[in-house]
């Protein structure tokens, strides 16, 4: 037991001698390594914290979110329709919800507006986001002018300022009393937006969306589960830009790690040949190359994720940034809460280090069986 | 740092709770991007049948999974 210990000592500290001699090569290997990993790590870890984030948050998402539709394109709906989804069985609430969209030509950035009455900002003023604050340098106190459908202008006072805490969920809203909402966009008498269902029992949302819909053939109920998966699927590994990215940084791995099994350098053959002819055997020279490939697939592994980690926990991904804001002016500011899937971290081990490892090893074992004479001599 | 993030997850989880919101503020710069959730079937032709796709962040919010599979 302790000499094969002493037997890996002694060849990962020639391995590590060995790796030191060619400090040039092996630090731009591990510079490049260590950017692949941290691409990928950095993707996997943001998207999962993002997904994770959205499912805690968007718990407390109505139940039910009942739509009207028009040509496959969602209407008001009218408030008629809340008593009879009221006498469903199982339903213990229908809460109209007034909200809709406004474009500030001067910032060029959009803005969610929705009428709040509990708590409810009052008549004339209004409670914004963080974010819309931000956009509009406004504080408390100050005005925000809101265009009506007629084209004047109309002035809201401040009243509030949400909590930059809550900026994941609120950075665009614009809170106006019902009234207000009504008045500015001529939101006609007798309909909102969509309603809001809750529903006592968690296991019996389906079957009263199914019952709503049967009621109202027009409607679209949609599910809390619902929002929650569709959280899901845009952060999932097959969501647009994501599989492009990952896709990226896979192949360019592949590609490096196809130039690293391809061949060895005419100094590493002579290397292997010296190493054979004073007496090392295949096993000792294909274990000193499985320690030269484990230590800077290791190193760069463990580099990469945790610059990854502090990348998208400590600096709010800022790099992902511009991708993720696209044209958007208004963009929410955030920390996410560090969580790390074990499982996506040991894939992400495999993909990398295992591949890397093995393809060091099969060049290496192809020069350690020639004779040593002859490796030499090439 | 992570202390701020978890006090930021429950106070956006309480206003989501008091105000009945449904989507994440994420992307601000279309309708079905801001509220993926509850965008229209057809929101990535909104404009017309044979509209192209304008934002960046519509390659990252496609259609949800279940959306697709329905008639």
């Amino acid at each position: 037991m302790n000499r094969s210990v002493e037997r890996h000592r002694n060849i990962l500290d020639f391995a590590l001698s060995s790796l030191l001699r060619r400090k040039g090569k092996n630090v731009s290997l591990w510079v490049v390594y260590t950017l692949i990993v941290f691409l990928i790590a950095a993707i996997v870890f943001y998207t999962h914290a993002l997904k994770r984030e959205a499912a805690l948050i968007l718990q407390g998402a109505p139940d039910i979110v009942v739509q009207k539709m028009v040509a496959g394109r969602h209407d008001l709906v009218p408030v008629g329709y809340i008593g009879k989804i009221a006498a469903i069985r199982g339903v213990s609430a229908v809460r109209p919800r007034l909200w809709g969209y406004y474009y500030d030509a001067a910032t060029g950035a959009n803005y969610t507006l929705m009428a709040s009455d509990d708590p409810s900002p009052g008549p004339g003023a209004a409670d914004i986001g963080n974010g819309v604050a931000r956009t509009l340098r406004l504080s408390e106190g100050d005005f925000i002018p809101i265009r009506a459908t007629d084209g004047a202008p109309t002035l809201f006072q401040v009243r509030k300022v949400l909590p930059y805490a809550s900026e994941l969920a609120s950075s665009d809203l614009i809170l106006l009393s019902e009234d207000d909402l009504r008045a500015l966009f001529d939101f006609p008498g007798g309909f909102a937006t969509d309603l809001a269902v809750t529903v006592g029992n968690p296991a019996e949302r389906a079957t009263i969306a199914a019952k709503i819909a049967g009621i109202f053939p027009d409607s679209r109920p949609i599910l809390n589960s619902e929002i929650l998966r569709t959280y899901d699927s845009i952060f999932d590994w097959r969501g647009g830009m994501m599989v492009v990215m990952l896709g990226v940084a896979v192949l360019s791995f592949v590609i490096f790690a196809w130039d690293k099994a391809t061949g060895l350098s005419a100094e590493e053959r002579r290397e292997i040949g010296i190493l054979k002819s004073v007496g090392w055997e295949t096993g000792d020279v294909l274990l000193l190359k499985f320690w030269e490939g484990a230590v800077i697939s290791l190193a760069a592994f463990l580099c990469g994720t945790i610059l990854a980690y502090v990348q998208v926990f400590f600096l709010s991904a800022s790099l992902f940034e511009p991708a993720l804001k696209g044209w958007a002016v208004l963009y929410p500011r955030f920390k996410l809460v560090p969580d790390v899937d074990p499982y996506q971290l040991a894939v992400l081990f495999f993909l990398t280090v295992v591949p890397y490892t093995v393809a060091t090893i099969i060049p290496s074992w192809r020069a350690a069986t020639v004779d040593p004479d002859a490796a030499m001599r090439s | 740092m992570s202390v701020e993030a978890v006090s930021m997850q429950e106070t956006s989880r309480n206003l989501v709770r008091e105000l009945q919101l449904t989507d994440l503020c994420l992307f601000t710069e279309a309708r079905y991007t801001r509220h993926p959730s509850m965008a229209d079937l057809h929101s990535a032709f909104q404009d017309h049948p044979m509209a192209l796709e304008h934002f960046p962040s519509g390659s990252l919010v496609s259609p949800p999974r279940f959306r697709r599979n329905r008639p």
